[in-house]
């Protein structure tokens, strides 16, 4: 038959970015933390990549085939899941808690609200919540050990008044869960991200900058605090690779800033005045449920018609 | 008589308040954090809900219709006082650990539900049989969430230990578990097509997604039409085919006895 006379419906121009390919260059920037992560902690850290992954995979595999559903493990998105969930892991953590965290950000928070696509919260920080909750003293920070010493992790002793390293924190010699602790590892990953445009600065940005005004006007009068607090804990890890989830984020343009803006704010209130030196979870959290409110409000005018008349 | 244990089925498994009416939510979630307190919660519900139908039955004749509500708050609550009462006397350490979910039980939508429903229309032994129906509906909802969550969330059944205390998972102790548990259950109760009144007529969907396509712009739907696409062809075919069979089988048999009759 001729081509030319086959007709179909638009779009006409496709392009071949496909969910794999992004989800699989999410997978490659968490490399560099990854490793960092394993080089540090040892192959204890390892373990808990490989489970935690193993287990966000299995168990889509498992809900789908016995929902008797398409099956889409290999598009990637339950092993960047995986992956996010395990780099959120303090190192010391018994094996089956990841595994449970796994099959929890799988099933419960992904697949019962219909798949990927369909989830309003990001599974992985769900799962990670719902394990903070669980099982407080064994993913808290007195369990981190580093060089077989038990200390605190530099956001904790900023809460208690204490003096921290910055350098140290920036290269990643500190305690702290698997993923977060390497600034330059995770922002390796970032830039990588960035020039596959794969994100976009807008969220990232966004978050960072409110988050420094915030915690410089409120906290610490002075550079050091906020340079502390901006290599400290989660939050580069977050702003970077959680927070700019393509399903549980904005996608107008305008609604991404103002996601990144609720999220330096919810993250400066929960670390300068909240009980527990950590906010970044929260906050991403609880700013995925304000993701349809934020579209709402942004949305722009469609081509062709009218704008709001002043 | 016969209506008096059809009572009691249609409180206990068609109409579960907890898992069909979806009613007295409050107290569902916030008391079965224990399978003891589940079970006291349920069963002094019950104690108010027998003497409340029971009583507003036998009244239903007097109390004018324009202030049948507040009359019924007033049974309920002068009810729900005497069971706060015994309870604080007799078994003080429920009474604690309820706290204020006992009085709580006055504007419980279950007792005025069934006031409104079911006693304000039919005769006091009937009403106290639905009462009782009703009342041990609940107690099963609760005990059987309340079971659930002290297992998971504190390794025990009833106060006896049986997950080690390192295992437990104890945000099923705390209110996400609460809905947790209660959304697990009636999932289930719905699945297994338990007899209820939401489960007897309902037609099943045909979709693998569960339909409900408006809501939904994804591809996976796509693909789920795709495949149920498919299979609608394929069983079409296989029903064409079978119906093929079946007339030329009858044409064999007809020729056959058309032979018989030619010789």
């Amino acid at each position: 038959m001729n081509k030319l006379l086959n007709v179909s419906s638009s779009p006409h121009a496709r392009s071949n970015v496909l969910t794999q390919n992004l989800m699989f260059d999410v997978a490659i920037a968490m490399i560099p933390a990854s490793v960092y992560g394993v080089y540090q902690f040892g192959l204890k850290a390892l373990c808990i990549l490989l489970v935690t992954v193993a287990g966000c995979v299995l168990s889509e595999y498992v809900y789908e085939s016995l929902m008797g559903k398409p099956i889409t493990i290999m598009d990637g998105s339950a092993l960047v899941t995986g992956m996010i969930l395990a780099l959120n892991m303090p190192p010391e953590i018994p094996l089956w808690i990841p595994l449970l965290g796994g099959i929890f950000a799988i099933i419960v928070v992904k697949q019962l609200y219909g798949g990927l696509g369909q989830n309003f919260m990001n599974p992985a920080l769900a799962a990670r919540c719902f394990l903070l909750i669980s099982f407080a003293n064994q993913m808290s920070g007195s369990a981190f050990k580093l060089d077989g010493v038990s200390t605190a992790t530099p956001l904790s002793v900023m809460k208690n008044g204490g003096a921290v390293d910055v350098a140290a924190m920036f290269v990643g010699k500190i305690p702290g869960t698997i993923g977060e602790v390497s600034v330059i590892a995770l922002l390796i990953g970032a830039v990588y991200l960035l020039v596959r445009k794969v994100i976009s600065i807008r969220i990232p940005a966004a978050y960072l900058i409110t988050f420094a005004v915030f915690v410089f006007v409120f906290g610490d009068h002075t550079p050091a605090f906020v340079l502390a607090h901006l290599c400290g804990g989660g939050l580069i890890f977050g702003a970077f690779f959680m927070a700019t989830d393509y399903v549980t984020s904005p996608i107008t343009p305008k609604g991404q800033i103002l996601f990144g803006i609720l999220l330096g704010v919810l993250t400066g209130l929960f670390r300068l005045f909240g009980g527990a030196p950590e906010g970044v979870s929260y906050a991403i959290i609880i700013s995925n449920l304000m993701v349809p409110l934020i579209e709402k409000v942004t949305l722009p005018v469609a081509f062709g018609k009218e704008g709001k008349k002043a | 008589m016969n209506k008096c244990v059809e009572r009691l089925y249609n409180g206990i498994f068609k109409e579960n308040p907890t898992f069909v009416l979806m009613l007295g939510m409050c107290p569902t979630l916030a008391t079965t954090t224990t399978a003891i307190n589940g079970v006291g919660m349920g069963l002094t519900t019950t104690a108010v809900l027998i003497f409340s139908n029971l009583i507003i039955s036998a009244l239903r004749k007097i109390i004018p219709d324009r202030v049948r509500i507040p009359a019924y708050i007033v049974i309920v609550a002068s009810l729900v006082t005497i069971a706060q009462l015994l309870l604080k006397a007799f078994i003080p350490a429920l009474d604690k650990s309820l706290g204020i979910f006992i009085p709580l039980i006055v504007v419980n939508c279950i007792i005025l539900g069934r006031a409104e429903a079911y006693a304000a229309k039919n005769g006091p032994l009937e009403s106290a049989f639905d009462g009782i129906g009703m009342g041990l509906g609940f107690t099963l909802g609760l005990t059987c969430i309340a079971v659930f969550r002290e297992l998971l969330g504190a390794g025990s059944i009833f106060g006896i230990t049986i997950i080690p205390e390192a295992y437990k998972i104890s945000i099923f102790g705390l209110a996400p578990g609460a809905f947790f548990v209660l959304a697990g259950l009636t999932a289930l109760q719905n699945k297994f097509k338990m007899p209820s009144a939401t489960n007897g007529l309902a037609q099943e969907s045909v979709l693998a997604c569960g339909g409900n396509c408006s809501h939904c712009t994804g591809s996976a739907c796509m693909a789920n039409h795709a495949t149920l696409e498919t299979r609608r062809l394929q069983a079409e075919e296989e029903a064409l085919n079978a119906k093929k069979a079946e007339v030329a089988q009858r044409q064999a048999q007809l020729s056959q006895k058309l032979d018989k009759k030619d010789q």
